[in-house]
């Protein structure tokens, strides 16, 4: 059986590159090997080659992961040791470690900042930047993205947002620090907090970039998976990973530019004297002009957006976990349609959830009974996903690679947080838990921890693919352990201090009574929070020790189906050398009864496996 | 000094893990396990999975046991106890559907761990499951919004006429109460008639603002409906009592409400709890600057008499000299002489609604 040999003898098993004589794409052939000797301005830096486009994505999101985990750390010392001095802290830090403890603008500022680079530069850029390029055209079988050049500009501008967003950390008056949802007034208001002076101003002009970088590329990943698809490979045919690209892709298209109104309405607000979001406010000594703004409309527009965001940062994990279930499980995912109805109702669903979040912010009721229907219907298709998945576990033959632990903790972390949406979705438990720690505890479960784990799953399956060599396995499996185990010690014991109705964004709970019992709780919680921060750091060796140094990679290490396996072991632009392979069946063809490997690659016609085709198959075979 | 040493040991010990690391791959180079795809690790993993299921579950039940007590918050209103019971009901459900999921997850994963010679089960499909993992959650999901839908609708319906009102208004960073003066009607407020001695802005053209009263302390009296109006003067704010299962932004420009009613007074709560320093406790829940965090507010629940006797204690402020004189000097420079508000008036009748009945008796005896 091909998955107990050497990975290396998988090259003379041969089904997946068993050539099917084509010609109409040959005219493509010299075209790309003239690419070859490019200058390492244009190979390296300005790309248009959607793998290294998907690289950078990876490798900036990286570092922005390890910025956002730092911030975490800080604030979560502040949680743990609300009496511990912090001077060591002093040369990082300087003014804003004010008599041996953080100030307490920063710490807001921290947590502020910490949400908005978890969420938008890591988990949407970093994860769907990078596997949505990478993936979407070697998996459809496209030499490249529609168009490579609003591709390159698409990393760009979200580069040129980083810089941005980072220099904005290093201000005088620290960066935005009214929350990531950046709620007027207190986000336009200068008055009311330092942050929202040039850190707010900051944070919406690279927002603005980021937006333009989301819909340069959701436009590019939309095209690419309707109009490049390769011969054969209809939309019933596609692997799960694309079509949760292609949705996503979607909703952020459909979503942020609504963020983009929002935020340039805010910025209309705090710069230009108009009253979209502000009125009746008297603040420092004096009171300001605003009449007849709402700072709900706010809310309206940024959650318009924000809802379908989580499912940007969930849907191509979800994809991806699906993937790598069935190929290391040597499993079909079980119930490929629903799977692909679910997200589909997901995404859809996603639009008409949004003021959930808004349950108590004195909008009418009425619409809380509505949002409140609509939020836990999201549940069914959700569970749905959850069932498939373990379905596809069910008697399955699993190989635990890295990638499968992870897509396991996956799915353990998407159901642990998930339910507890359930409880927040309804409008009347939501009146005790809005803004407490139980919600806290919900999203880092449901969004932050799963979409990190699908983004680690994803990194070590499609390592071989993206550098030409192999993750160290046994580096993997210490780096998830600790982790899994760490993200359950985090926010587990956080519902308990949620439930006791702890407020969020509290730089200290000593000054109340009702909050002041879980001192050891707290500091649990963050040194398990600090500890699975380090863990990360296994992650980062290995993966920059694996590019130069790791154990070269076969062509197809895990026997897998898909399309970007039958290119060569490091691909080169235009991703094919030949003509791009037709595509015959679906991509879930593993374990099939009667054929001799326990995998058929979508390339490999009906008619070279009459062994194993079932009774419709067969009438299809050419 | 002590800085750079510790960065040279760090330094240091990282050298030594990369070459620990070095090592051992080389050994299993040797030893011919490096590039064996399925062996001895993925049966250790598999195991682990199990390990994993059963020590982490009995972590989980035995902190979330241990720290039951200290989860919950004595409940102190009618709403709360029905909210309280309706929580952990659904705590239960989800309980459960935890339980069954990741018992399946992780013991499959045990259970189908790669053997060799063994072929995964070819198991596409099947409608009929599909069908019923839809139709089961789907049916819990609408009983569970049924329940909530009708306690939504209870808790955020309209207040009962007679409510005892009190007005809540957060500014950066604490909150200002103020109670209707004897009849019963808050007075007109205007945001540009703010000052020192006028921290809610009463225009005091309007004779309802006349007898208003403000206080550093929330009083309602027990057993009997409390309205709380909400509003901010700077930025948002939420008023969040978590022993009544209250919570509402205070949003500026837009006056907001939640009503409830006190189950048990301060005292009766502090016997019960043991603990003779027990307060309700207001906080603030919606970020609103560098204090958010220690924006708070205590609320006293009296028997009714005691309420009534403090509620008569009160001074108006037609009482408050400082505020009367200020007001004439700030209502002229901000260009509302009499009557100014007259259009604010208008609203502040639409919002503050009903003109309410005697709540207690003894008020409008007063």
């Amino acid at each position: 059986m091909a998955t107990n040999l050497p990975a290396s003898a998988n090259a003379q098993g041969g089904i997946g590159t068993a050539p099917v004589p084509h010609t109409e794409h040959d005219e493509h052939l010299h075209e790309h090997d003239e690419h070859h000797d490019q200058h390492w301005m244009w190979k390296y830096v300005f790309s248009q080659d959607h793998k290294m486009i998907a690289r950078q994505f990876l490798i900036t999101g990286m570092f922005w992961a390890i910025v956002g985990g730092t911030l975490s750390s800080l604030f979560r010392l502040q949680l743990g040791w609300p009496e511990a001095t912090l001077d060591w802290l002093q040369p990082l830090l300087g003014k804003w470690i004010d008599g041996g403890k953080l100030s307490k603008e920063f710490y807001l500022a921290l947590v502020t900042m910490h949400g908005t680079i978890m969420v938008f530069f890591v988990l949407t850029a970093g994860l769907s930047g990078t596997f949505s390029n990478f993936l979407i055209p070697l998996q459809v079988g496209a030499r490249d993205m529609a168009s490579g050049f609003m591709n390159m500009l698409s990393y760009w501008f979200f580069f040129l947002s980083s810089i941005i967003m980072f220099v904005s950390l290093f201000l005088e008056t620290g960066p935005a620090a009214a929350g990531w949802t950046i709620y007027p007034p207190l986000s336009a208001l200068p008055q009311a907090i330092p942050g929202s002076g040039m850190g707010m101003t900051l944070w919406l002009v690279s927002m603005v970039f980021f937006i333009v970088s989301q819909l340069l590329g959701g436009v590019n990943y939309v095209t690419t998976v309707i109009n490049l698809r390769t011969r054969g490979l209809s939309m019933s045919k596609l692997p799960l990973t694309i079509w949760a690209f292609f949705l996503t892709a979607i909703l952020g298209i459909l979503s942020f530019p609504v963020l983009l109104s929002a935020a340039l309405l805010l910025v209309f607000d705090r710069s230009f004297g108009t009253s979209f979001f502000l009125s009746d406010i008297y603040i420092a000594g004096q009171a300001l002009h605003n009449q007849g703004g709402s700072p709900v409309l706010f809310q309206h527009l940024f959650w318009f957006l924000g809802h379908p965001e989580v499912y940007i940062v969930i849907m191509p994990a979800m994809g991806m976990v699906s993937e790598i279930l069935a190929t290391n499980a040597r499993k079909p995912i079980f119930g490929y349609r629903a799977m692909i109805g679910s997200l589909i109702g997901i995404s859809l669903l996603s639009f008409v959830v949004w003021a959930h979040h808004m349950f108590v912010t004195g909008m009418n009721p009425f619409l809380g009974s509505v949002f409140m229907f609509l939020t836990l219907i999201i549940a069914v298709p959700s569970g749905v996903k959850v069932f498939n998945w373990l379905a596809t576990l069910w008697r399955g033959n699993i190989r635990f690679t890295a990638a499968m632990l992870f897509a396991i903790g996956f799915v353990s972390l998407f159901i642990s947080g998930g339910l507890t949406g359930i409880i927040l979705g309804n409008a009347t438990l939501d009146i005790q838990m809005h803004n407490t720690y139980f919600v806290v505890a919900h999203f880092h479960l449901v969004m932050g921890s799963s979409a990190f784990f699908g983004l680690f799953a994803g990194v070590y399956h499609w390592f071989p693919k993206m550098f030409g060599r192999m993750m160290d396995e046994k580096l993997g499996y210490i780096h998830f352990w600790l982790t899994f185990i760490g993200v359950y010690l985090v926010f587990m014991p956080m519902h308990y201090v949620g439930i006791a109705g702890f407020p969020r964004r509290y730089y200290s709970w000593t000054g109340f009574d009702a909050f002041s019992q879980f001192a050891d709780l707290n500091k649990f919680i963050s040194a398990a929070a600090i500890l699975a921060f380090f863990a990360q750091f296994i992650f980062i060796f290995n993966f920059f020790y694996s590019i130069f140094r790791g154990r070269r990679a076969t062509q197809n290490p895990w026997n897998s189906t898909t399309l970007e396996w039958t290119t060569p072991i490091v691909p080169g632009h235009g991703n094919w050398p030949g003509e791009i392979p037709a595509v015959y069946r679906w991509p879930y063809d593993y374990s099939k009864p009667g054929s001799e490997t326990d995998f058929i690659p979508q390339n490999v016609p009906y008619s070279q496996t009459a062994s194993s085709n079932l009774p419709y198959e067969r009438e299809i075979e050419d | 000094m002590t800085a750079l040493t510790i960065l040279l040991v760090l330094v240091l010990l990282l050298v030594v893990f990369g070459l620990l690391f070095r090592l051992q791959i080389l050994t299993s180079i040797f030893s011919g396990t490096y590039v064996r795809e399925i062996g001895m690790s993925n049966r250790i993993n598999a195991v682990l999975m199990l390990v994993f299921m059963v020590v982490g579950g009995a972590a989980f039940f035995w902190s979330f046991s241990e720290n039951f007590n200290k989860m919950n918050p004595p409940v102190a209103s009618i709403h709360g106890h029905a909210m309280e019971r309706m929580f952990w009901t659904t705590m239960t459900v989800i309980g459960i559907a935890f339980v069954l999921t990741q018992a399946l997850l992780f013991v499959y994963s045990y259970k189908y761990q790669h053997k060799e010679g063994r072929r995964a089960y070819f198991f596409a499909h099947n409608n009929t499951i599909e069908v019923v993992w839809t139709i089961i959650p789907a049916i819990v999901m609408a009983s569970l919004i049924f329940a909530g839908w009708k306690a939504w609708t209870r808790i955020t319906g309209p207040a009962p006429k007679d409510s005892v009102v009190v007005e809540l208004m957060g500014k950066q960073f604490n909150w200002l109460v103020r109670y209707p003066g004897r009849d019963m009607k808050l007075g007109v407020i205007n945001y540009r008639l703010i000052d020192a001695s006028n921290d809610f802005g009463f225009d005091l053209s309007d004779k309802a603002a006349l007898d208003d009263f403000t206080s550093t302390e929330i009083h309602v009296p027990k057993g009997h409906p409390v309205l709380i109006k909400i509003r901010s003067r700077d930025v948002l704010h939420a008023v969040y009592m978590p022993h009544f299962r209250v919570q509402m932004y205070a949003v500026p420009g837009m006056p907001t409400r939640f009503w409830f009613t006190p189950t048990m007074t301060t005292d009766e709560m502090r016997a019960h709890l043991g603990n003779p320093k027990f307060d309700y406790e207001l906080a603030c829940n919606q970020i609103c600057g560098a204090s958010h965090f220690a924006m708070k507010a205590k609320l006293i629940v009296d028997e009714p008499d005691d309420y009534q006797a403090w509620y008569a204690k009160q001074s108006p402020n037609s009482a408050n000299a400082d505020m009367m004189a200020s007001y004439k000097q700030t209502s002229q420079n901000a260009g509302l002489g009499k009557g100014g508000s007259l259009g604010a008036k208008a609203a502040a009748i639409e919002e503050t609604g009903e003109t309410p009945a005697a709540p207690l008796s003894a008020q409008t005896a007063m």
